[in-house]
């Protein structure tokens, strides 16, 4: 094997086990890899041999040794964002498009997809997780694609696409009365008790591991090169670890060249414990209770904060958040802009972006990617009475231009042009 | 104040195997007390060198995090059970 759990903190090595955290010391597991042997096997090269999807990564995630994936998840587009640059006073700008994301429109299906690899390894038959509704998505997904039975718990008031966007997998789903966090501190004690794979408790030092194939396909569809920055919308704060140890592993590696990325985070003000904690240059993260229409992201007590804010601190980058009103307005912006429809979380994350360009923190000519993590057709909701659907008219051609006078006071002329 | 304190699998082999534990404190530092004089071996999986709660334990009091409680000055009620749950981080540096 090239790859094994060891304690973050002690060092312990727990070789391949479903388990996240060190009994000696109670700290989380990290995969930590053998680079030497991995070095000849992940090369531009040999990458550029493989399918376009996340698998062309494999030398790099925690897989077994007979792995054959069965869904060609992720490589999903690194859009130039000219438009939306435009905007929001940027000039080089990109977009990492998870919204369309394989199997189920999010970045989520890149975690799953490793988690599931595992759980079969281990021979585990139950695969479960607690989610805030995408994770739901993806985990029941794969599961019914590789014959695991799942139990996917959420809190009950969750966006109905995202209910129904798992039952229709056919999963077993607990609707729990209470916050994210009470239902992923209750996931702990249930994966304490029952021999299942929760793929974010006790699979989730492999699933985080997924998350990585963000940062190597960032690498590779800018030709092999490192961003300035990089923008990426935090709940439980893995993402953005995962994309720096991604690119750190690349330098290690020497597909690209060494150079200083600034990581930059992206809340919701209603639920903001990393953002918070980076303004107030505290290490810590107190625990909030969210309160936002950014649902995905609505983890008031971060696992993963304490590593989110190290790392954002350590690049020179820095954490912003924004109202749920301007979440709709950041939404409407990057669809009016990009042709790209995302979720509320994609919302923080384009707000956020035009915030940190008007506070200099990013400056125009560097090289930005936005992470878009999700798709927007699962959070419909939020865009209610934005859009009225207008009274219909008659299939005759004078209906129509009567139509496009009364509406279109201002450009009435280019009409006649035409 | 008597309390219920349930232990997770991972740190049940330095309770002898118990999983559930009766205590008598009022406050969050009485009961660690209470736990360490009692298991021995518990106490630095409670608190780190400088006698803060580890960084990946939670605790919760009724379901609720006690961060959100007044945190080492919530006053314990008779009948609080206590719950101790490690944080399941999975991230890098």
């Amino acid at each position: 094997m090239t790859y094994e759990l060891r304690c973050r903190e002690c060092q312990k090595s727990w070789g391949n086990q479903p388990r996240s955290i060190c009994d000696e010391c109670f700290s989380p597991l990290e995969v930590s890899y053998d680079y030497d042997a991995i070095r000849p096997h992940f090369t531009r090269e040999r990458i550029a041999q493989g399918a376009p999807n996340m698998w062309r990564y494999s030398a790099l995630l925690p897989l077994p040794e007979d792995f054959r994936p069965t869904l060609p998840v992720g490589f999903t587009p690194l859009l130039e964002a000219p438009r939306l640059a435009k905007q929001i006073g940027a000039k080089n700008l990109y977009v990492k498009n998870d919204a369309v994301c394989l199997p189920t429109l999010s970045f989520k299906d890149r975690v799953v997809a490793v988690a599931l690899a595992q759980a079969k390894e281990f021979g585990l038959d139950t695969v479960a997780c607690s989610s805030t509704g995408n994770l739901a998505n993806s985990t029941a997904a794969q599961a019914a694609r590789s014959g695991f039975k799942s139990w996917i718990f959420i809190p009950a008031d969750l966006e109905p696409a995202k209910i129904l966007g798992t039952q229709i997998f056919g999963a077993k789903l607990v609707r729990i009365a209470g916050s994210y966090d009470q239902v992923n501190r209750l996931c702990s004690q249930i994966a304490d008790e029952r021999r299942w794979g929760f793929v974010n408790v006790n699979l989730r030092p492999y699933y985080a591991e997924g998350s990585k194939t963000v940062g190597f396909e960032i690498a590779e569809q800018l030709g092999w090169r490192l961003p300035d920055n990089v923008l990426v919308p935090m709940a439980g704060g893995s993402l953005i670890t995962k994309i720096k140890k991604a690119f750190d592993e690349l330098i290690l590696l020497g597909l690209v060249t060494p150079k200083p990325v600034k990581f930059f985070g992206a809340q919701a003000t209603g639920c903001s414990p990393i953002s918070t904690a980076v303004k107030a240059h505290r290490d810590e993260i107190e625990p909030q209770k969210a309160a936002t229409i950014a649902r995905s992201l609505a983890i008031g007590n971060p696992a993963d904060g304490h590593y989110a804010i190290k790392a954002i601190n350590k690049s020179g980058g820095w954490a912003e958040d924004v109202s749920d009103a301007e979440v709709v307005e950041s939404i409407q912006l990057l669809a009016e802009t990009e042709g790209v429809f995302t979720e509320t979380a994609g919302g923080v994350t384009v707000g956020c972006a035009a915030k940190l360009y008007k506070q200099d923190r990013i400056l125009p000519d560097e090289t930005t990617v936005l992470c878009i993590t999700g798709n927007g057709l699962k959070t419909t909701d939020v865009l209610a009475g934005q859009y009225q659907a207008e009274a219909a008219i008659a299939p005759k051609l004078r209906d129509f231009n009567n139509y496009l006078e009364q509406t279109l006071d201002v450009t009435a002329a280019e009409t006649v042009e035409v | 104040m008597s309390i219920t304190v349930q232990i997770p699998t991972a740190l049940r082999r330095l309770t002898t195997g118990k999983a559930q534990i009766e205590c008598v404190a009022a406050n969050l530092n009485e009961l660690f007390s209470a736990l360490d004089s009692q298991f021995p071996d518990l106490k630095p999986h409670l608190r780190d060198e400088a006698g803060e709660i580890r960084r990946f334990l939670n605790v919760y009091v009724n379901e609720e995090d006690i961060r959100f409680l007044g945190g080492t000055d919530y006053a314990f009620q008779d009948g609080d059970e206590v719950l101790l749950v490690p944080s399941i981080a999975g991230g890098a540096e």
